[in-house]
């Protein structure tokens, strides 16, 4: 059970409130340079979001990043961590949902719940592959649609493949 | 200095005298302005560094009437064969300046998403260098650009329309 | 023969669209019915390339995203490595900071103001607005040596001091800036033709603009009270009085009117901080070569466009595993089709220069 410090008891409240709702959900939680971030099952992604946003509050999801662990020297199992960085408005709590997603696998689109997970999804299409069961319309959105490969992955060259044009 | 410069006749040479002054006093921007490098364009057209007094203020919307391409910014391989294609759309005479690191040679950005330099798809007369460029460091490009101007034959190419391909 | 569903295809090149966007319009008519835009025209791979760089070479490269607001940009990547690393920026840093990133508003809504007027038409404007733009450059330009990619916010705190002709000179530029600012509201805030183009026009509600994920000015425009510099206050932004400036309506005309009143809160607060400027270091003590253990925050700032973000995913060598910005004229756009759905085409112009995006930003 994470200890979240007592000077921040919007934050501790969340935790408890999502530990006690999901308990085999949430993997694991961490609370590091004041932000709380928990780890959960990718299965269970929709119905905590729609926990915090309708129960807690949290109607704006701020950011959605993708990263790509395949060369860090612990190598997890999943390759990919999609992180969903939510805020609750007015106020100043944020919350970090971390969900480890593997290569070829497709994760829920966010969309029906936060309208500007749109692009951002899209984007993590573009950028790293990721597919997205339910968005309206996933195709990339930075590089032409017939681009060969997806750069933010660790092993795509930073110059690119071929001539570029 | 091997072999002199062939004979060009008096009026003719008085006629390229002529036409590139008026030409190099009133070429009309086409301003493709992509990135950072357009602000200091459009600061260049603005009142402090006033390009109206090199006869350039006239921006003009569409390249079909312009006759100088200005690539100001970062080309990025999905915006080039639409720059080629606004290049093509310039009637000629037509220059172009590379303005900024960007156009020059791909600038800060060694990626699989940029274009290192638009030189690779149109021809480029003048670069000028900077990131960007402040608008005396424009003003000077263009006026080297004039410079440039001054020194083309139109006669020739108006005599002899093969010429204009090794302008 | 019937005219409906006409598609359109504004863009990439075109003097309006603040940069290379495109813009698929599907008119009926005249009437807009759906707008689907086209970005990636100025994706140049800044994410990627900026893994292969110390954070202290990725800072010039962050002036490059907003590049009507470098020094915003230069700040929330600036904190968001500080944040990481336990980096304590001294109080006059702070303040230092606080100066640089309000003028840069400044500058930033000045240059929207010239462009927006100029796409309405109101080109004396543009010329006005830049000519008052002009002033703060070169206070940059004597500040650090750079006008628009000032980069003149560095991990740590700022690079030089401001002494006291600079503090004068700052300030010979605010008192200027006032019967500039009154020029450009005599000729366009109660100007019939102004009002016609722009109140009633590309109207979001506030619940809708919050769905939307929207920030910055265009929310405020729509009576929603978010400004990150009062709800999570940054580099001692806590310590300055000023007002945040709200519309009703959210209408063009009201992110104009919220714009507008933001240049004179800025005025404000650079006054105040340059009242109260405290003596000290302006620079914190970072190694020359900076290696962050392996962590990860994320970090936000009110940047001129709204809601600026770094995430920044740090592996213990001077280069960052992974650095995400939040684009907020990214998000912003998504909102373009809502609002231009039901007017004119040629209101989309106007629209879009009320939300005022930039294509560096939105594209990285």
């Amino acid at each position: 059970m994470l200890d979240v410090p007592a000077d921040r008891p919007a934050l501790r409240e969340v935790h408890e409130a999502l530990t006690g709702r999901f308990p085999d959900s949430v993997l694991a939680g961490s609370f590091e340079k004041g932000e709380l971030a928990e780890t959960i099952r990718a299965e269970d992604l929709l119905p905590v979001l729609r926990f915090l946003r309708s129960e807690h509050g949290f109607n704006c999801l701020d950011d959605l990043i993708v990263l790509d662990n395949v060369r860090l020297p612990e190598a997890p199992a999943k390759r990919f961590s999609v992180l969903y960085q939510l805020y609750r408005f007015p106020g100043d709590v944020r919350v970090r949902l971390v969900v480890d997603v593997g290569e070829d696998e497709p994760l829920d689109s966010v969309v029906p719940i936060y309208r500007s997970a749109d692009w951002a999804e899209r984007e993590a299409f573009d950028m790293f592959g990721l597919r997205f069961r339910g968005h309206p319309d996933l195709r990339r959105v930075y590089l032409p649609d017939d681009f060969d490969g997806y750069p933010l992955r660790k092993d795509f060259p930073l110059e690119g493949k071929g001539d570029g044009l | 200095m091997s072999d002199p410069q062939p004979k060009h006749p008096f009026i003719l040479t008085r006629a390229d005298h002529f036409i590139t002054w008026a030409q190099k006093n009133s070429l009309w921007p086409f301003g493709s302005g992509l990135a950072c490098c357009a602000i200091e364009m459009i600061a260049t057209a603005a009142a402090r560094f006033d390009i109206a007094r090199f006869g350039m203020e006239l921006f003009r919307a569409s390249p079909r009437q312009a006759d100088l391409f200005i690539v100001a910014g970062t080309v990025t391989n999905k915006m080039a064969p639409i720059i080629r294609r606004l290049w093509e759309q310039m009637p000629d005479p037509k220059w172009a300046v590379a303005m900024g690191n960007c156009a020059v040679c791909g600038g800060p950005f060694p990626t699989y998403a940029v274009l290192q330099g638009v030189d690779k798809i149109i021809p480029v007369d003048v670069y000028i260098a900077g990131c960007p460029p402040t608008p005396q460091g424009l003003l000077h490009g263009l006026m080297t650009l004039q410079a440039k101007v001054a020194r083309s034959r139109p006669t020739k190419e108006i005599l002899n329309p093969d010429a204009r391909r090794t302008r | 023969m019937a005219f409906k569903d006409i598609e359109l295809n504004m863009g990439p090149q075109h003097p309006s669209t603040h940069g290379v966007l495109r813009l698929k319009l599907t008119v009926d008519n005249e009437v807009v019915l759906k707008v689907e835009p086209v970005i990636g025209y100025l994706h140049r791979g800044m994410e990627k390339l900026w893994e292969n760089l110390t954070y202290t070479q990725i800072v010039p490269l962050t002036d490059r995203l907003d590049y009507l607001a470098a020094l915003s940009n230069n700040l929330a990547f600036a904190l968001t490595v500080e944040k990481l690393a336990g980096i304590e920026v001294p109080k006059r840093g702070r303040y230092i900071r606080i100066v640089l990133a309000e003028l840069q508003r400044l500058a930033s809504h000045l240059a929207w103001a010239g462009f927006m007027a100029n796409d309405i038409g109101a080109m004396s404007v543009l010329l006005y607005g830049f000519e008052a733009r002009e002033d703060i450059l070169d206070v940059f330009e004597e500040y650090i040596g750079a006008r628009l990619t000032v980069h003149g916010i560095r991990i740590g705190g700022v690079p030089r001091d401001l002494d006291e002709a600079l503090v004068s000179r700052i300030r010979g530029v605010l008192s200027g800036i006032p019967r500039r600012l009154k020029d450009i509201r005599a000729l366009l805030d109660e100007n019939r033709i102004w009002k016609q183009r722009t109140v009633g026009i590309g109207l979001i509600s506030a619940a809708e603009a919050l769905d939307f994920g929207l920030t910055g000015p265009a929310l405020r425009a729509s009576g929603v009270n978010w400004d990150l510099r009062k709800s999570i206050p940054y580099s001692s932004y806590d310590e300055m009085d000023f007002d945040v400036p709200l519309g009703s309506r959210g209408d063009v005309y009201d992110r104009y009117l919220v714009r507008m009143a933001e240049i004179e809160q800025s005025i404000r607060i650079v006054n105040q901080a340059l009242d109260k400027l405290p003596p000290g270091e302006f620079m914190a003590k970072v190694p020359r070569v900076l290696k962050i253990a392996p962590g990860q925050v994320f970090q936000t700032i009110e940047a001129p466009k709204g809601v600026l973000g770094f995430t920044i995913k740090s592996n213990g060598t001077d280069k960052p595993e992974r650095v995400k910005m939040k684009s907020p004229s990214f998000i912003n756009l998504q909102s373009l089709e809502h609002m231009c759905r039901g007017n004119l085409f040629s209101d989309v112009v106007g629209i879009l220069g009320s939300m005022d995006i930039v294509l560096g930003e939105i594209d990285k």
